[in-house]
């Protein structure tokens, strides 16, 4: 009897163990099986050559992600710009000044927020940033627009990667231990004065990893994106003008690109690339932030 | 005038905390005020009649069906795989050995890799062996996009089970797998929530089956077959030039709404009420 639970346990714990090995493999697999189907463009062109094009032009298989890349880098930054100051006032309201019952109200609703699909940002974006777009903000600097831009992209992606930052920010700003604040306010310094030299001084790391994060959750949304941006393939110049996103790229161009040789290896690449540029992103900022939280356990 | 930067940043900080949770409300109205009006029990009882896209009859059936199917599916299948590796990592393994923290890590990326990058593979992998989109293809692309959610999620949970727990009951005798169970049983609250969590996101995704489940009008059958899903059906219908057919994209955004709404106060309470029974 007792050699049969032995038994049992030892072969859950092998069948276990494979499968979190597996899985784990997954990442790997992921990097191998795009770079497995861009091969065939990389023959084709050489790597510097496909990234500072900007040629796109399918049929004649010339394929360069220089203005694909602008359009990411563009909404990217812009949402990075909106969020960052948001999120990071936000953050401190609610661990240094907020009472408990605001808190408890504000981070469900913040938690909701990141609930919300996607594709719903993107209807929002459409019937509300679009029109502001258009009638309101653009008017005063550039004679037309559509509001389709990489400046409602940028809004949209903001809304998307709040909650993001705001939950690591929020467990940064938890693990500093509270004697620091303490010391310093018994120097006489004010709560304000406290957050500024001991609070963020003390979180530099962790801002920098939510930020990082966040760059990466922006580099790779799609649809929301692919909604508002007007996918025109060229460089945007201003906050106005439309741009086209990897991902939207990806997105829009799956049905087609089965029929025109080359096409499907170029959308794997550009697949391969988000995938990369992700992958070291969060990396590094995992890493990070499980440093944090060792340095403090 | 310390006080008074001070003052300003707190104004600063109340006003970017009210922007925030009230675009939250701003989405909702939005969606609901546009969409309210144009949803009716045809919209959610039938499936798409004969110029459907261009503004006749039918419904949105197709699409919710075809997306509970993927959703279902997908949980249940990343269940099957995410907790084994939950009990492995925390139950089989050394506490903080290589293996435990490397899979920890790597679910951390797993979990930040966009869907349109899993889309993508799923593809890729598609058309390596020969398949067409399917139920069967959306399903399992869809479970490698929420297995780093479940993961994740019980494995908080499943690491906050005091130790005292699984000495006591290692005291008693037990193997390792018999803990195993124990332990699960004292995380079902963190369990549940993950299976929300997991659920509203695969939902909700787009990029994802835009790839893999592909799109049809009828309610597939079988695994071989497409499946519509719910993103998908407002995307497609809100890039039409004919406002009949937007009208129904924003009909179909509040019937989504209302779906993850559900979900996402459902794995509040639940993660609250079920951790009551908790020791």
């Amino acid at each position: 009897m007792k050699n049969i639970r032995l038994l049992k346990d030892n072969i859950f714990g092998k069948i276990f163990f494979t499968l979190t090995i597996l899985s784990i493999s997954t990442v790997i697999l992921l990097g191998f099986g795009l770079y497995y189907k861009s091969i065939p463009l990389l023959n084709h062109s050489s790597l510097g050559h496909l990234l500072s094009s900007s040629e796109w032009k399918p049929f004649k298989e010339a394929f360069g992600f220089y203005s694909f890349i602008m359009g990411t880098l563009w909404v990217t930054a812009i949402s990075i710009v909106i969020a960052l100051p948001l999120s990071l006032l936000t953050a401190i309201y609610l661990s240094e000044y907020a009472p408990i019952r605001i808190r408890k109200i504000v981070l469900p609703l913040i938690e909701l927020l990141s609930g919300i699909p996607p594709v719903l940002f993107g209807v929002w974006g459409v019937l509300v940033i679009i029109p502001i777009i258009q009638d309101y903000i653009a008017p005063h600097f550039v004679e037309f627009t559509t509001g389709y831009s990489v400046l409602a992209g940028g809004i949209v992606l903001a809304i998307m990667i709040f909650p993001l930052i705001i939950s690591i920010l929020i467990e940064v700003f938890d693990n500093v231990p509270q004697e620091l604040r303490d010391a310093s306010l018994s120097l006489g310094a004010t709560q304000w004065q406290t957050i500024k030299k001991v609070l963020l001084r003390k979180s530099v790391d962790g801002i920098v990893a939510a930020t990082v994060l966040a760059i990466s959750r922006a580099f790779g949304e799609t649809i929301a994106v692919l909604m508002v941006c007007g996918n025109l393939a060229q460089v945007p110049h201003s906050l106005f003008d439309s741009g086209y996103p990897l991902p939207a790229l990806i997105a829009n161009n799956y049905g087609e690109m089965m029929s025109i040789p080359m096409y499907d290896s170029a959308l794997m690449f550009a697949a391969l690339l988000l995938f990369v540029i992700i992958f070291l992103f969060n990396a590094i900022s995992r890493i990070i932030l499980f440093r944090i939280e060792k340095r403090t356990t | 005038m310390r006080k008074i930067e001070e003052n300003i940043f707190k104004a600063l900080m109340i006003l970017s905390t009210a922007i925030i949770s009230g675009t939250l409300f701003w989405i909702i109205y939005t969606i609901f005020s546009k969409g309210l009006g144009s949803l009716n029990w045809d919209m959610i009882s039938k499936i798409p009649e004969g110029g459907f896209y261009i503004g006749k009859g039918g419904g949105i059936l197709n699409a919710i069906i075809g997306s509970l199917y993927i959703t279902i599916g997908a949980t249940l299948l990343g269940l099957l795989v995410s907790i084994p590796i939950v009990i492995y990592i925390n139950i089989y393994a050394k506490k903080n050995s290589f293996l435990a923290n490397i899979t920890r890590l790597s679910y951390d990326i797993l979990f930040g890799i966009p869907s349109i990058v899993y889309g993508a593979f799923g593809f890729a992998i598609m058309v390596y062996m020969g398949l067409k989109t399917s139920l069967l293809a959306g399903i399992i692309t869809v479970t490698l996009l929420i297995i780093p959610i479940l993961v994740r999620t019980m494995d908080e949970a499943v690491r906050v089970v005091p130790e005292d727990m699984s000495n006591s009951v290692y005291s008693l005798g037990a193997t390792r797998y018999e803990t195993a169970k124990i332990i699960l049983r004292q995380s079902i609250p963190g369990i549940v929530t993950a299976i929300l969590l997991s659920f509203g996101r695969a939902i909700g995704d787009a990029a994802c089956v835009l790839f893999t489940a592909g799109f049809t009008d009828s309610i597939p059958t079988s695994l071989n077959q497409p499946a519509a899903t719910l993103p998908l059906s407002i995307f497609f219908q809100l890039s039409s030039p004919i406002q009949e057919v937007q009208n129904r994209a924003y009909a179909a955004a509040v019937v989504l709404t209302i779906i993850v709404l559900i979900i996402s106060i459902t794995a509040k309470i639940a993660s609250k009420n079920l951790s009551k029974n908790k020791i």
